[in-house]
Order: C-alpha cells, then sequence, then structure tokens
C-alpha cells in the first residue's frame, strides 16, 4: 500500500510544479527590455575599459558609435509587454492546467502500469529477508572458500564443497575443475568420478558425451550401485540411439531403488517418454544423437540449455559458451533455433575470424544448412 | 520498491516533459507569459524526477539488488564499492540514463538562472530541450529500460566488464556526456533563435556559457578517454582513430568552430546565419556519435541487424533531429538579418578561416568513420580506415591552422594589417624556427615532419605567451606597471591564451612521440630490456589476489646509467565471473616521460612476453589538454561584455590591440 501513496504523492508534486505558475501570482516578465538593457551595458562597458587603458580612444569612440546604433534599433523595436488579461487568457490558463492535470497523471500511469512491476515492491518484508538473506551469504560463502583454496589447493574438503555450487550455478568449467583437482589431490573415488561426469555432460549442453561416460563407469567400477552413474550411463544409451539398452538400464535402476528415493520419478518419467517415442518412430531418425524436439529430454538439461541461452543473450560469452549452445540445440533436435544461435554467435564473434571460421565448421559439422547461415546477415 | 519508485519517477519525467515542450510553445504563440512562464518549473521538475530515477538506480547496484536484470548484467557482489557506482554507466541502459540526467540538469540549469537570458529565448530554449528530453525518454523506457525487473532473482551477477573496471570509467562517460549533452543547450537556443527569428549579440551572450562549458567537458573527456586507452588496453598508444574516439572528436572539431564563430557573434554580430549552423551541426555530431556507440553498429553491421529495435530507434531519433533541425533552419534562416561587413583580411576573416579548416577537419573525419560503415551495409566488406587516412587528410588540414593561429589572433577586427600581424609574431616565430631546427639537428631519426610539429607547438606557446605580453608591456614602460596592465587585462584574453598554450603543449607532446621506442621480447627473471634511455629487469613474478579477480604481477626495476630510478609493476588479470583477462600495464613517470610496460603470455621456463615503451614527454598531451579546458573556464568566469573595436579605413598608427 505504502509504494501506491508515495507513487500518488510523487505524481502530486510533479502536477503541481505547472499548476504554481499556471495560477499566475507572479510577476509577469516583460521582453524587449532585455535587449535595451543589454546595448545599454555594452556602451557603458567600452567606457570602463577605455577608462583602464584596455580600448584606445578612437576604438573606444567607433565601437561606442556602433552599440549606440543597435541601441537606437533595440529601443524601437521593444514595444511594451502586454500582460494578457481578460477572459479569453483565463480560459486559456484553465485549458492548460486541465491539459497538466490529465497529461502528467496519464503518462506517467500508462508508462509505468505498461512497464513497471509494482508487485515487486509490495511482498512483505518479512518473507523477502531470509531469501536475501541466502542469496547473499551464498556468493560471500564461496568466495571465501575460493579464496581459501587459491592459498591451499590441496584441501580435498574444500574442493568436494566448493564443486557442486558451481554445479548448481551452472559454471560447468567451474565444476569440472573442482572436482578433477579433487580427484588429482584426493584419488577416485565414486562421488567424485559421478560429479565429474555431470559437470561435463553439463558443459556439453547436456549430452552424455564419450569422457563424460568413462567418468561414469569409471565410478561404477568403484561403487556398483551409484545410481546417478547409472542413471547417465542410461542417458547415454538413450542419446546414441540404443533404446533397447536404455530401457533396460532404467528398469533396472528402478528394480533396484529403495522406496521413496528422490530420483524415482525423474527414471518414470524418462521411461514414460521413451514408450512415447517408440509410438512415434519417425521423430527419432533425425540421428544418432539427435534427441526429437526436448520431449525426451530431461528438464534439468533443458534449464541448463536455456539458461546459457539466456545468459549469452543478455551479456555475450566465449566462443565455447556459444559453441557449446549451437551444439545442445542441434542435439536437442531444434536445427532451427541452432541456426538462429550460430547467426547470432557469427555476429557477436564478428571480429575474431578464427572463431568465424570454426563456427562455420561446427555448422557444417552438425549438418546445419550452409545456405541458412549465410542468409543471416542484413 | 525503491527502484519501482525509480521506474515510476521517470514515467512521470516522461509526462512533465511533456508539459515542458507543449505549454510554453502555445504560450509563446499566444504571447501569454504566464503559460510561457511554465518552461522553467516544469524544466526543475523534470531534472529533479530523472534524479531520482538515477538515485534509485546508483542504489539498486550498490546494494547489488539482482532482482534488477541490469544490476545482474553488469555487477557482481564482490566489485569494489566504487566500481559498483560506476558499473552504473558502464552499460547501454544506465549511460542512456545519465545521459537524460545531464540534458535535464542543463535545463534545470537555464531555468535556475533567469536573469542571463532573454526571457522569451529562454522559455523557446526550454521548449526545444523538453522535446529532445522527451524522445530520450521514450527511448530508455521502451528501448533500453534499466529497471527491467527479474523474477526470481538470480544469487550472483554476471559482473562487469574487466576493461570497465577502473577509474577511467568514473570520470570519462560522465565527463564525455557534459560534453555531448552541453551543446544540445547551443542547439535548443539556435533553434529558438530560429523560431524567434533573431539572432544578434545577445543571443550570442546567452549562449558562450553553455558553449565554453559544454568544449571544456568534451576537452577533458576525450583526454581522459586517451589517457585511459594508453594506459588500460596495453598497446602503449593512446588515439587510433577508432569510430568510438573519432566520434567523440568531432562534435570537438564542430564546437571549437562554434565556440569562436560565437565570439564574432557576440563582438561585431557578424556570421550569424553560420554561427546557428553550426551549433545544429555540433549538437547533431553529439547525436551521431551516441548513435554510433550506442546502438551497437560498430562492433558489426551484423550485430545491428540482429538486435534492429534499438539502432533503429536511435536512427529515428537521429533523423528527426538533424532532419528538423536542418529543416527548420533552410526555413527560417532567410529570415535572420544579415550581419555585420568585415574586410577578408581580419579578426572575422581570421576567424572564417579557423571555421572553415575546423569544419573541413571535421568532415574528414566523418568521412573516415562513416565510409566502412557504409561499405559493409552495402557490399559486406569490412575494411577499417586508420591513421594512414587521417595523416593524408586530417593533418594537412590542421597543421595550417595551427600555424594560423597566432597570426590571425595579431589581426584586428573588421579590418586588419597581416604585415603588422606577422610582425607581431614575428619574435615567437623566431624562436620557435630555431627550436625546429635544434631538434631537426640533435635527433638522428624520426619523421620529417615531427621536428615542424615541435617547432608548431613552441610556436603556439610562445605566441600565446607574446599575446598577453604584447597587451601589458610597451617599450620604456616599467616592469610593475605591466604586471598590473597583464592582471588587469580582461579574464577571457587570459583563458584565450591559456587554452592555446594548451593546444601547443599539446601538439609538443605528440610531436615528440616521434622519438618513443618499443621493444618486444621476451624476458626471464634477472633479464634486463632497454627502453629508450632506461633499462628494464625483471625483479620476479607473483600472484596478487584482488577483490573480484587474481592477478599475475611482475614486478621490475627501472635503471638508468647504473642508478636505479625506480621499480614499476605490470600484470595480468583474471576475472572469473566473466571468465576474461585484462593486462594491466605498469607505468613509471619520469619528468613528463613515461616508461611503459604490458605482460604478453607467460611461455615455457618462465619466460614472460614483454613489451617496454620508452614515451619521452607524452604526458604534455593530456597536460595541454587540461590546461585548454582551464582556458576555457577561465575565459567562462568573465562575465564582461564582449566588445570588439572595429579599425577604422584610414591607417592607425598605434597598434593597440582590440579584444
Amino acid at each position: 500500500m505504502l509504494i501506491w501513496i508515495l507513487l500518488a504523492l510523487m505524481t502530486g508534486a510533479a502536477v503541481m510544479t505547472v499548476l504554481w505558475p499556471l495560477s499566475g501570482r507572479r510577476p509577469v516578465l516583460a521582453d524587449g527590455r532585455d535587449d535595451v538593457r543589454f546595448y545599454e551595458d555594452q556602451i557603458a562597458e567600452i567606457a570602463r575599459d577605455e577608462a583602464r587603458g584596455l580600448m584606445a580612444p578612437l576604438d573606444a569612440e567607433s565601437a561606442r558609435a556602433e552599440a549606440g546604433r543597435r541601441l537606437i534599433r533595440a529601443r524601437a523595436a521593444s514595444a511594451p509587454a502586454q500582460a494578457a488579461t481578460g477572459e479569453p487568457a483565463l480560459r486559456r490558463r484553465r485549458a492548460a492546467a486541465a491539459f497538466a492535470l490529465s497529461v502528467v497523471p496519464l503518462v506517467g500511469l500508462a508508462v509505468y502500469g505498461a512497464l513497471g512491476s509494482p508487485h515487486l515492491a509490495i511482498a512483505p518484508e518479512g518473507v523477502a529477508t531470509p531469501a536475501a538473506e541466502a542469496k547473499a551469504s551464498l556468493p560471500a560463502a564461496l568466495a571465501k572458500i575460493e579464496a581459501h583454496l587459491a592459498r591451499e589447493p590441496g584441501d580435498v574438503r574444500g574442493w568436494e564443497i566448493v564443486a557442486p555450487i558451481y554445479l548448481r550455478l551452472g559454471r560447468a568449467e567451474d565444476a569440472a575443475r573442482a572436482y578433477e583437482t579433487a580427484i588429482q589431490v584426493g584419488g577416485e573415488d565414486a562421488e567424485r568420478l559421478t560429479g565429474l561426469g555431470e559437470a561435463q555432460a553439463l558443459g556439453s549442453g547436456g549430452v552424455v558425451t564419450a569422457p563424460a561416460a568413462e567418468s561414469f563407469r569409471r565410478a561404477l567400477a568403484l561403487d556398483e550401485g551409484s545410481p546417478k552413474a547409472r542413471f547417465y550411463l542410461a542417458l547415454a544409451s538413450e542419446q546414441d540411439g540404443d533404446i533397447a539398452k536404455a530401457r533396460a538400464a532404467y528398469e533396472a535402476l528402478l528394480r533396484s531403488a529403495l522406496a521413496g528415493a528422490p530420483w524415482l520419478p525423474l527414471v518414470r518419467g524418462r521411461l514414460d517418454q521413451l514408450a512415447a517415442r517408440e509410438e512415434a518412430p519417425g521423430s527419432g531418425s533425425a540421428g544418432a544423437s539427435a534427441l526429437s524436439a526436448g520431449a525426451q529430454v530431461a528438464p534439468e538439461i533443458l534449464a541448463m540449455v536455456r539458461g546459457l541461452d539466456e545468459r549469452l543473450a543478455a551479456a555475450g560469452g566465449s566462443e565455447a559458451d556459444w559453441s557449446r549452445l549451437v551444439r545442445s540445440y542441434a542435439v536437442l533436435g531444434q536445427p532451427e533455433r541452432a541456426l538462429e544461435k550460430l547467426a547470432q554467435a557469427r555476429a557477436a564473434l564478428a571480429s575474431d575470424a578464427g572463431a568465424r571460421e570454426r563456427l562455420e565448421r561446427l555448422g557444417r559439422e552438425l549438418g546445419l544448412p550452409a545456405g541458412a547461415v549465410a542468409r543471416s546477415g542484413p | 520498491m525503491i527502484v519501482e519508485i525509480g521506474h515510476f519517477a521517470l514515467a512521470l519525467a516522461l509526462g512533465l516533459s511533456v508539459l515542458q515542450t507543449a505549454v510554453p510553445v502555445w504560450g509563446a504563440r499566444s504571447g501569454d507569459w504566464v503559460l510561457m512562464g511554465v518552461a522553467g518549473p516544469a524544466a526543475l521538475g523534470v531534472f529533479v524526477l530523472v534524479a531520482i530515477a538515477f538515485g534509485t538506480l546508483v542504489a539498486a547496484h550498490v546494494g547489488s539488488d539482482f532482482s534488477v536484470l541490469n544490476v545482474v548484467e553488469n555487477s557482481h557482489t564482490a566489485k569494489p564499492l566504487i566500481f559498483k557506482i560506476t558499473g552504473v554507466w558502464g552499460n547501454h541502459e544506465g549511460s542512456m540514463l545519465l545521459w537524460v540526467l545531464i540534458l535535464a540538469l542543463f535545463g534545470a540549469l537555464v531555468a535556475a538562472a533567469p536573469g542571463s537570458v532573454p526571457a522569451r529565448l529562454r522559455v523557446q530554449a526550454l521548449a526545444v530541450q523538453g522535446s529532445i528530453t522527451l524522445t530520450f525518454l521514450v527511448f530508455i523506457l521502451f528501448a533500453s529500460n534499466p529497471f527491467t525487473r527479474m523474477e526470481p532473482a538470480p544469487p550472483e551477477g554476471q559482473d562487469l566488464n574487466p576493461i570497465l573496471q577502473d577509474f577511467g570509467l568514473a570520470v570519462h562517460p560522465p565527463l564525455l556526456y557534459l560534453g555531448y549533452v552541453g551543446f544540445s543547450m547551443t542547439f535548443a537556443f539556435a533553434m529558438a533563435a530560429l523560431i524567434e527569428g533573431r539572432v544578434d549579440a545577445v543571443w550570442a551572450r546567452a549562449v558562450r556559457p553553455w558553449a565554453l562549458v559544454a568544449w571544456c567537458f568534451l576537452t577533458l573527456g576525450i583526454a581522459m578517454g586517451s589517457y585511459w586507452a594508453y594506459y588500460e588496453l596495453g598497446w602503449g598508444g593512446f588515439w587510433f582513430w577508432d569510430p568510438v574516439e573519432n566520434a567523440s572528436l568531432m562534435p570537438w572539431l564542430a564546437g571549437t568552430a562554434l565556440l569562436h564563430s560565437i565570439v564574432v557573434m557576440e563582438k561585431r554580430e557578424a556570421l550569424r546565419v553560420w554561427t546557428i549552423l553550426l551549433a545544429i551541426l555540433t549538437f547533431s555530431l553529439s547525436l551521431l556519435g551516441t548513435f554510433l556507440v550506442r546502438s551497437g553498429v560498430l562492433t558489426s553491421v551484423h550485430a545491428f541487424a540482429v538486435d534492429p529495435a534499438r539502432g533503429v530507434f536511435i536512427l529515428a531519433i537521429l533523423c528527426l533531429f538533424i532532419g528538423g533541425s536542418l529543416a527548420v533552419f533552410a526555413w527560417r534562416a532567410p529570415v535572420l538579418r544579415q550581419g555585420g561587413l568585415f574586410a577578408p583580411i581580419s579578426r572575422e576573416g581570421a576567424l572564417v578561416l579557423n571555421n572553415l579548416l575546423l569544419a573541413s577537419a571535421c568532415g574528414t573525419v566523418l568521412l573516415g568513420t562513416l565510409y566502412p560503415l557504409a561499405l559493409e551495409a552495402l557490399t559486406g566488406a569490412k575494411i577499417s580506415v586508420g591513421a594512414p587516412y587521417y595523416d593524408l587528410t586530417f593533418l594537412p588540414l590542421a597543421l595550417p591552422l595551427l600555424v594560423a593561429l597566432p597570426v590571425g589572433q595579431a589581426l584586428a577586427w573588421k579590418r586588419g594589417d597581416l604585415l603588422a600581424a606577422g610582425q607581431r609574431v614575428l619574435v615567437a616565430f623566431g624562436l620557435a624556427l630555431a627550436v625546429g631546427l635544434a631538434t631537426l639537428a640533435v635527433t638522428s631519426r624520426g619523421p620529417v615532419l615531427a621536428p615542424v610539429a615541435v617547432g608548431i607547438g613552441v610556436f603556439l606557446v610562445l605566441a600565446a605567451a607574446g599575446e598577453i605580453v604584447g597587451r601589458s608591456w610597451a617599450r620604456g614602460r616599467p616592469l610593475s606597471v605591466a604586471l598590473r596592465r597583464a592582471a588587469g587585462l580582461p579574464r577571457s584574453a587570459w583563458g584565450s591564451a591559456l587554452a592555446h598554450a594548451g593546444l601547443g603543449i599539446s601538439v609538443l607532446g605528440l610531436a615528440a612521440q616521434a622519438w618513443s621506442t618499443e621493444t618486444i621480447t621476451t624476458i626471464r627473471q634477472g633479464e634486463a630490456v632497454r627502453a629508450g634511455p632506461y633499462e628494464v629487469v625483471l625483479l620476479g613474478t607473483g600472484p596478487k589476489p584482488g577483490p573480484n579477480y587474481t592477478e599475475q604481477a611482475a614486478t621490475f626495476s627501472v635503471r638508468r646509467d647504473g642508478g636505479v630510478v625506480g621499480r614499476l609493476e605490470a600484470g595480468k588479470r583474471f576475472y572469473p565471473a566473466r571468465g576474461m583477462s585484462t593486462s594491466e600495464a605498469g607505468l613509471l613517470t619520469v619528468g613528463l616521460g613515461q616508461v611503459y610496460l604490458s605482460l604478453g603470455e607467460t611461455g615455457e621456463g618462465g619466460a614472460i612476453g614483454l613489451r617496454a615503451y620508452y614515451k619521452p614527454l607524452v604526458l604534455l598531451i593530456w597536460l595541454g589538454a587540461v590546461v585548454m579546458a582551464a582556458g576555457g573556464a577561465m575565459s567562462l568566469t568573465d562575465r564582461r561584455l564582449r566588445v570588439g573595436a572595429p579599425r577604422r579605413a584610414r591607417a592607425e598608427p598605434i597598434a593597440v590591440p582590440a579584444e
């Protein structure tokens, strides 16, 4: 409520700045006098300059003659300013006041109503505070750990804490590097290896690439039961087009699961989508690794790709980011989006000839039509 | 909540600027002073509202309010406070808001100083200014709104482009915008004069301070930008003829011409139509600069095509104001009364030459800036126009201007005597020639033009000093009297002498760069590299953590003839939030010259790539600009009426310089 009161007060103040002069109580300014005064001042200035020796007497005389001529002309031109009074002037002022009274609030409210977000200002303070605190504390904590790790890169615990945070923030390369360091320092274990695999998959736009699959396989070798590693390997089979193998793996995962495991719905969702895909076989033929139209893609992968897309659209990014995005859309079976992103990437990296060439090659690799790429110019 | 208040204030400012434009025009047409009186308070109101909007955006940046998209895209909690503030105008939306804030500030200043400007002129000018504010507010609100919210708010921002995280950014854009936008005031006065159908000394006197303010800030802004590019980009260069730099140079050239023609107008009531045209052109070039930098057309014509909303919007604004004002000019200029007459050889004539040369120089820069864009848009070929083009076009226009400057200043108003003027600068010219020849004799390498430029720089400085001496001292006059006379000279005379001397100082600094040295090499710990007369030894490297970056810093010791002159540190910073690196040049100032080191890649075995420069007298370039701006400021404090005494047709025996 407070916000609306404040906005109303501001509107009132803005209207008053115009209504106050229209009330017409101030003395009316006279025009024409300015010019006369200017030339009178000028003549006085010439006299002062002459007295101070800045101007020779002869020069002063001719300057004075010139200024005098202009003064006469200004006097002749200056008619006494007429104060506009009477009925028409009054009516005009009322109209102007009405105009001011309507334009300022109307424009203000209409524009703000169309563009503003007053509901964000109305949110009760009590609800907003804890979220704000959590928001402020996470980066601070992260910065603290990063600083600590910069001093003591041998601290495995630190890397293990920081890696999942990176993963959650979508910083795939940082997460992968953190897991790799943890593995280097503390040796391989299943948790670190699955984390590394996840980071690698995130880094390639949600595709379980060969290195990622290798990480998961090594994790399984250390811990046969790791559900996460088994899930991602099943996803890898699915992405490779081996539906039967993927289905068997998902089903095995379901059978071995304890009741109430949090990831159960996710696996069931994958199985449902596999079933749907078999009923509509046409869509699966786009290529061995292409997933069709988002339907079968895990929602978090889609969210990751979308997040990357938004970030690049908003702030730009490196060549690696762009090519990852293009690749992701191609793999997700959205060639139009991939093409569009490829065009944007070319524009964003236009100054870098090498990068442009690599993007062209990427386009060809992914089977995106070359003509369409060239068409993206103006 | 505070952000929403700022957003609403901006919307209200839009409504109020409609009134600032419409009601005074209505009042002027019907001769109603009460309606005309709305202009001032409305302008003040718009300023207050835009200032509230800007203040809330600053608060959002300082408080890292990541529910605001603009903050998310350009801030980070770990960023130092000063860069949280400067980050407000380190991006498109925020900088446009700063632009409008300064625009409204100038309007408010005109509104708050009613005595200095004739009433009708002031009202019309405020109305024109209101229309500019109106247009840009529409642009900000609908095409680059800094108050767009993000729901849900992300936990962390994407940080500001590391290149912009520098003190230079805190100062450079506001100065530049004060310059650009300051010329909106002269534009508004020019349009008001056209609408009113009268331009005279009264008008010139009202406009001169605004032109001076804008010119001073633009001078400082360009110099600051150049120094910033010099130490931040790590290439050792200070001017690249880059379109962004040209965009600020063009209004400066036109504005310098405008400044001089306003003087002619105030003192002699001549060059009326030309001055009005210059005022229009100067602001048009400011707008063009804003368009070039803000529409993204420079990174690539294609980038412009990908996100056309903004670029097309600015292009429309550009066409509206340039086209509209030129149309009004074509329609109303014939109404203006003829200006005063003068002989070709006279101070007026010299200033016409100054204007012609400056305008042509500005034209060559305009061509060099726009031609590649037009070519790319039409054929897709990407070319860049660089120093060779400007050496061949800009310099041949600038050099005669510099040589003619002292002579022109020695001429009398209305009718001048070239020979007498030549005699008055003869001493300065002779000394400058001697310095130029001495430079040629002492130095062994460097282009032929360099000693010539040294001579010109010395000529400008000496002639400016001679101007003051000539007006206060005569043969046989005791020194005490001469000093008193010098102190009694109008501040505007001191101001113009300072500004012209500043130009000479800058020219000297530029000329001295012909003898700068550049060494590109790799260096290991303990090894030495030569930089001019100095020897630079790498002492060691090490990490140096910063608040939102990590830095690999290298420490050097600078020696000359075995003795240590000083230490300096250069580094490479990595900003993890953006995944970008910047190079931090190391600068050691010795006298007016600098040793400049910039690190490259670290190779195998700890060898570091290094660019080592020695730049003699390089500080003079920017020092000169500061002196120029100081001259402008000094002239600004002089509110005396300017009278140019006309020289009569018959010969005068005493050569007393006219002011």
